[in-house]
């Protein structure tokens, strides 16, 4: 039987030491006897002399590999405090050694027990970097540095461990942190740890009081859970949390709290409301009349509920364009992008668009630009808004919408893209095939022509076919701004208006 | 005469108490090793002490003033309550909040307020506490800041230069109950900011020509608040608002808070027990359709009135309704199905998936994994073990339910 005894507080390099000459002198797991100095020394009389001398010597060439994972949970690990982590960590490098990937099957009982004590000490940390309550030193110096002290007392040999977080956090104050397994400090240049054990020295300070006020206020006595409080907030902390001596009280007085609240029945409204409430009301608005101008049908157009879409729409996304444009560019219905920004055609299928108008000349911001339907149709799939196409009604509820948009723009040329336009525009659904590249009359006035809709274009797999398609769409917008130039501006010679973006 | 500091900060946190959001997660990793200031985000979030409501205590959450020009009726805080009132300044907010952190009582601030003058005032009073504590103080800790409902554009986008996270509260899961309970707050409004704050989320997240580095925006992201058992809305609509939420606007979470008695309470609403089950048992359904791959109308679909089971956690409720589904056969099945059994959580689930690559698994083994083997037991094939007919008693379910309780006396 090999006796080692190390220090144990939390220092992995004592027992990486030991461990090394042990499986370099092929010592067995069961054949050693793991102390910590502080136990050793209590039956140091009763124990043979000759044992305790038998460390192996650590041999330079006895290379020992094990995989990352192991250093980084020995690390944690030997920072508990039960003396049973020694042994256990040797027993798993001893088995590390045939079973490479055992740190892989978390559900071996030597890799679990070991994984419970790693969980263990990372609750002690986390609990550490949570419930350390810091007192000012008062100092008085000018130009100092301000100095904080907290006591705390962790189940683990953490606090090196801990430190560097408060480092990190507190960089700008002196600070020392006491606890009777070790103390770490900060004064700007350098993070001093030790692990002797020290003093609780009890110091108060006034701002705790303000603490505390925080801390009763914020406590809603109508949801009484303390035993979710307990499980987060044990018991052995409270001695060092000022806010804990409130506790007790807060608890027995919840009910009479709660009931309190309930006899008091509401009051007569204070001055202040009343007065606020009669500012508020403005003449009541007169009946919606139907809209004279764009800007109105566009103002109505927002609070529209024609149809249930707007139940699940961000807003309605009415078109935009000058006012007095020749040619109209009407789409299906707004995406997830249009959506959130209120603007027709900014999205994925937008940016197709307005590439391809460039290409052949076809200026943006001299069209009016907008859909059929004005708000975005969606479908959730996972956490992703899938676009739904509209039905027929939704598409005759918003027809009330294009038609003022016609009305009042007066395009001499349209341009349908995708079946939902056509079918809103004529009334009728019909194949897209056997209206491209006719030139149609419209009831509202004007002409018609027909192309795809861009989003078609994103969705075509082949890209070959997409190429295809992308210059048949191209073909039919340059055919568009044929038409504008030989029909349209040789004889009407409009002011330009430029863009006018709402 | 003027109201002390601590007179003032106790009637603006129990103002502030009704908001359940205290995360202080999700955020940037920073700290203050090269700015020589105050304060660090490790990513994960540090309660630094709990409530006996079991509530969390993470950032000093409290309101900038509780005086408003709204009523709505939920809030303890609406124009017609006779609650005490009172205002901190810009720099009583940004020293408490100094104070508070360097004797790590908090992680941060969470600030929001009552709306006084106008929206822009206010947002632009608390857009200033932030550029104080982040600019002057060199302050890298947390902060969250409620948007103001119809705050300019420009003062939100300036709020995310120096805010951890930003929220607006949906309130209700209905427009209809949002109109009719807080007259002044517009629903498509709310979730107009909420489309646009995530498309300047999405802008700043795009590295820019210039640099390859991302501009810091909200980096934890928004989130809302939804008020529950103050309307008729039953639990599936509530989550179905929940799941659009989530799609639509991309917010990290939705908080549900049970509707609590207030002081000086409106005589409108119900002057109940707070729903404290029904809020957890959402909070798990929740979970479930973010992180175990469930779809809102799966958890909702066989109950009873859209409501979830109050003795169940929705996941057992949804297995015992869909029985056929199991066994599951822990050692082969795949994760999106390991993932659906009643005990099993994400974690266990890595667990597994990592340990059966090299051995087969029998109850012991899920055990050593913090699995409770009396709830999965009867939902798992294993090795050396079958559920038999287990899964398909008709008492199942009583098995599971908890055990009847003699009722209080009042």
């Amino acid at each position: 039987m090999h006796r080692i005894v190390l220090e144990g507080r939390g220092d992995l390099s004592e027992w990486r030491r030991a461990a090394r000459g042990l499986f370099a002198a092929k010592v067995l797991p069961e054949d050693i006897d793991w102390r910590v100095r502080a136990d050793a020394a209590d039956d140091l009389f009763d124990m043979p002399a000759a044992d305790t001398a038998k460390i192996p010597a650590v041999s330079a060439s006895s290379l020992l590999t094990v995989p990352k994972a192991f250093l980084s949970l020995a690390e944690a690990v030997i920072c508990h405090s039960d003396p049973a982590r020694f042994g256990r960590l040797y027993g798993l490098l001893f088995r590390l050694q045939a079973e490479p990937s055992l740190l892989a099957i978390r559900a071996d009982a030597d890799v679990a027990a070991l994984r419970t004590m790693e969980k263990s000490v990372r609750r002690d940390c986390h609990k550490m970097t949570a419930f350390v309550r810091f007192k000012e030193i008062p100092d008085g110096g000018y130009g100092r540095r301000r100095r904080f002290f907290a006591w705390f007392e962790p189940d683990h040999y953490i606090v090196s461990r801990v430190a560097p977080f408060f480092q990190r956090r507190f960089t700008d104050m002196d600070w020392m942190i006491a606890t009777p397994k070790g103390t770490a400090a900060w004064d700007g240049e350098e993070l001093h740890v030790s692990s002797s054990p020290a003093e609780n020295p009890k110091l108060s300070d006034q701002t705790e009081t303000l603490w505390r006020t925080y801390f009763r206020h914020i406590f809603n006595p109508a949801r009484l859970k303390v035993k979710m409080m307990q499980t987060e907030m044990p018991k052995k902390y409270w001695k060092n949390l000022p806010e804990a001596e409130l506790i007790p009280d807060m608890i027995a007085s919840a009910e009479a709290e709660v009931i309190a609240m309930a006899e008091r029945a509401a009051t007569d409204a204070p001055l202040f409301h009343t007065r606020l409430q009669a500012a508020a009301k403005t003449p009541v608005a007169s009946a919606v009349s139907e809209p004279t101008t764009l800007a109105e049908a566009r103002e109505q157009a927002m609070a529209c509920m024609r149809c249930p879409l707007h139940c699940n729409a961000t807003q309605t996304v009415f078109g935009e364009g000058p006012e007095n444009a020749d040619i109209m560019i009407v789409g299906e219905q707004p995406g997830d992008q249009e959506d959130l920004a209120g603007r027709p055609f900014v999205g994925p299928a937008g940016r197709v668009f307005d590439e391809a108008a460039q290409a052949v000349g076809l200026d943006r911001t001299r069209v009016y630009v907008t859909n059929a339907v004005k708000h975005f149709k969606y479908e959730l799939r996972g956490k992703r808004r899938i676009h739904q196409k509209p039905n027929l009604g939704e598409v005759q509820h918003c027809k009330w919408w294009l038609k003022l948009e016609l009305d009042f723009v007066k395009p001499k040329l349209v341009v349908a893209m995708g079946a939902t336009a056509v079918a809103s525009l004529t009334g009728r659904q019909q194949k897209l095939g056997d209206l491209r590249g006719d030139l149609l009359d419209i009831d509202t006035g004007g002409s018609m022509m027909v192309t795809v809709h861009p989003s078609y274009l994103l969705r075509l797999p082949d890209h070959g076919r997409q190429q295809e398609e992308l210059a048949r769409f191209r073909a039919d917008l340059a055919e568009a701004v044929r038409f504008d130039r030989q029909h349209i501006q040789p004889t009407m010679a409009r002011p330009d208006v430029g863009n006018q973006r709402i | 005469m003027k109201k002390s500091l601590n007179e003032r900060l106790a009637i603006l946190s129990d103002a502030a108490k009704y908001d359940a959001s205290c995360a202080s997660s999700g955020s940037v990793k920073r700290d203050s090793l090269k700015s020589g200031g105050v304060g660090s985000t490790e990513g994960s979030g540090i309660c630094h002490a709990y409530a006996p409501d079991g509530r969390c205590i993470s950032l000093l959450k409290i309101l900038m003033t509780n005086f408003c020009m709204y009523d709505c009726a939920y809030c303890v805080n609406r124009s017609s309550s006779n609650v005490e009132r009172a205002r901190f300044s810009v720099e009583e907010v940004v020293w408490l909040t100094l104070e508070f952190y360097r004797r790590n009582y908090i992680e941060g601030l969470f600030l929001s307020s009552g709306i006084i003058r106008s929206s822009d005032y206010t947002m632009e009073e608390m857009v200033r506490i932030a550029r104080e504590l982040r600019v002057t103080h060199n302050f890298r800790g947390y902060i969250h800041l409620k948007s103001i409902p119809e705050a300019s554009p420009l003062l939100i986008e300036e709020a995310g230069l120096y805010a951890d996270r930003l929220s607006i509260n949906i309130e209700l899961p209905t427009d209809a109950g949002l109109t009719r309970f807080a007259p002044e707050k517009h629903p498509a409004n709310i979730r107009r900011s909420m489309g646009e704050l995530r498309l300047k989320i999405e802008a700043a997240s795009e590295p820019t020509l210039q640099t390859k580095r991302r501009k810091r925006f909200v980096p934890a992201g928004q989130s809302t608040q939804m008020i529950v058992g103050a309307d008729q809305s039953n639990d599936r609509t509530i989550l179905g608002t929940s799941a659009r939420l989530y799609g639509s606007y991309g917010l990290r979470r939705v908080y549900y808070s049970a509707f609590s008695p207030i002081p000086d309470a409106s005589k409108t609403l119900p002057l109940i027990k707070p729903p404290l089950i029904r809020e957890h048992r959402l909070y798990q359904a929740d979970w479930l359709y973010r992180f175990y791959g469930f779809g809102i109308e799966e958890i909702t679909e066989k109950q009873p009135g859209g409501m979830l089971d109050l003795k169940l956690d929705p996941k057992l409720a949804w297995a015992l309704a869909n029985r056929d589904r199991f066994p599951v056969d822990i050692n082969r099945d795949e994760r999106e199905m390991l993932l659906r059994v009643p005990g099993l959580g994400t974690k266990a689930v890595a667990g597994v998936l990592s340990s059966r690559r090299h051995r087969r698994l029998r109850l012991e083994d899920l055990a050593r994994l913090h699995v409770s083997v009396k709830k999965v037991q009867a939902f798992i094939v294993a090795e050396g073990w079958t559920p038999h007919r287990l899964a398909e008693r008709s008492d199942l379910r009583a098995m599971f339910e908890p055990k009847p309780e003699q009722l209080a006396l009042f």
